[in-house]
């Protein structure tokens, strides 16, 4: 499994991703964590809001920050 | 009931008397009635707001024509969240879907001035005819101004190379269940909430000093009548004073109380909210300087015509 965080370097996106790691860690599954801040990818992906949250290639998330819980139904689901 | 009570534990229960207690009794009350109107509004514009994102906004942009175009991004400005930092996807985002320059502006003009903060403080400290004139004057300038940099055809002036898609976008609403769209708007509400309650604290703290301390005609000879220019001073002077919107709109209500014009206030918190250097420099990235200085320009003009306009009339 591959987690992407799309965001250009704001404040919210540092957030999601910390949320990130430690839904992973809990989570205990081996995934690939991927900061990604290139604006053209995060077009590619059709999000206008950061941060976006990518899932093996599929947006679960945009323009929020999710708790470390609601990443972790994201993960089991 | 809270006007009582906080009265009576100012004149009865500290026993002040005087100016003091004037001042106190102003701060206890506002505070609190403030406090709990953000906390309201906040949860209700978030709520509303679980059904439509910006990516929702872009898709029912997509192909409307312009005229249309304007109107209806400066409506989705008040419903969806707005965060600077989110500017430059935004504004790519929106030229890809080949939505005309002129509408994105419109948006851009449209959702940090009706932001959940202003409205919520506005709604709290002037009612809601005051919010209603400044959310009318803010669709206009946000219509108006959009439509206007459309015209001038500044394409050219986007430094990024955006390919444009080829595809229809599906304007889909955000699927949820009822619960969690209200735990969603409340955990938004409160995480605002804590972000400016200290400033909100702060604002009403220095507008309860003034309301005891500074005299009327001080306020008005600088605010009022008596000054032609205060308008644009008003303006210049909310352009740094993004980020503090909680703290300042309290000041601007007490001025107003005592000799401000309408229109000068008016005036004053669109210019604190639609014109962010922030936001610009974020911009800037992405757009010439000379499209943010016709963006400034024209946003502020609005503005000051607005502020001119109201304290005429009224």
């Amino acid at each position: 499994m591959k987690i992407e965080i799309l965001g250009t370097g704001c404040a919210k996106c540092t957030s999601l991703e910390n949320a990130v790691k430690q839904a992973v860690a809990k989570s205990g599954k081996f995934i690939q964590i991927e900061k990604v801040d290139d604006i053209m990818k995060i077009m590619e992906y059709q999000v206008v809001s950061t941060p976006g949250l990518v899932i093996d290639s599929k947006v679960v998330s945009t323009g929020k920050v999710l708790s470390v819980d609601e990443v972790l139904a994201f993960i089991n689901a | 009931m809270w006007y009582e009570l906080s009265q009576k534990f100012i004149y009865n229960f500290v026993g002040l008397e005087g100016k003091l207690a004037d001042a106190g009794h102003f701060f206890i009350y506002d505070t609190i009635k403030i406090w709990f109107l953000l906390i309201t509004i906040i949860f209700a514009v978030s709520f509303l707001r679980t059904w439509v994102n910006t990516e929702y906004v872009r898709a029912h942009l997509q192909g409307k024509s312009t005229l249309y175009g304007h109107v209806a991004a400066a409506g989705f400005g008040i419903i969806t969240p707005f965060c600077s930092c989110s500017a430059i996807p935004l504004f790519l985002g929106f030229i890809q879907a080949r939505i005309p320059i002129g509408v994105t502006f419109s948006y851009l003009i449209s959702a940090p001035m009706n932001n959940e903060i202003a409205i919520a403080m506005l709604f709290g400290l002037f009612g809601w005819k005051v919010t209603s004139l400044y959310i009318g004057f803010g669709l206009t300038v946000a219509v108006l101004g959009g439509w206007f940099i459309g015209k001038l055809k500044l394409e050219k002036e986007i430094l990024m190379d955006v390919k444009p898609l080829d595809t229809e976008l599906q304007a889909t609403l955000v699927h949820l269940t009822f619960q969690e769209r209200v735990k969603e708007a409340w955990s938004y509400s409160f995480d605002i909430f804590k972000k400016i309650y200290l400033y909100v604290l702060l604002g009403v703290g220095i507008g309860a000093w003034i309301h005891g301390y500074i005299p009327t005609d001080f306020i008005a000879r600088y605010t009022g009548e008596g000054n032609p220019f205060a308008v644009i001073i008003a303006v210049l002077m909310g352009i740094p004073m993004y980020s503090n919107a909680a703290g300042v709109m309290p000041l601007v209500e007490v001025l107003t109380a005592k000799g401000m014009l309408l229109g000068t206030a008016l005036s004053f918190m669109m210019a604190v909210t639609a014109l962010s250097l922030p936001e610009a420099l974020i911009l800037k990235k992405i757009i010439s300087l000379k499209l943010i200085g016709i963006f400034f320009a024209i946003v502020g003009s609005g503005i000051i015509t607005i502020g001119y306009v109201f304290n005429f009339i009224l």
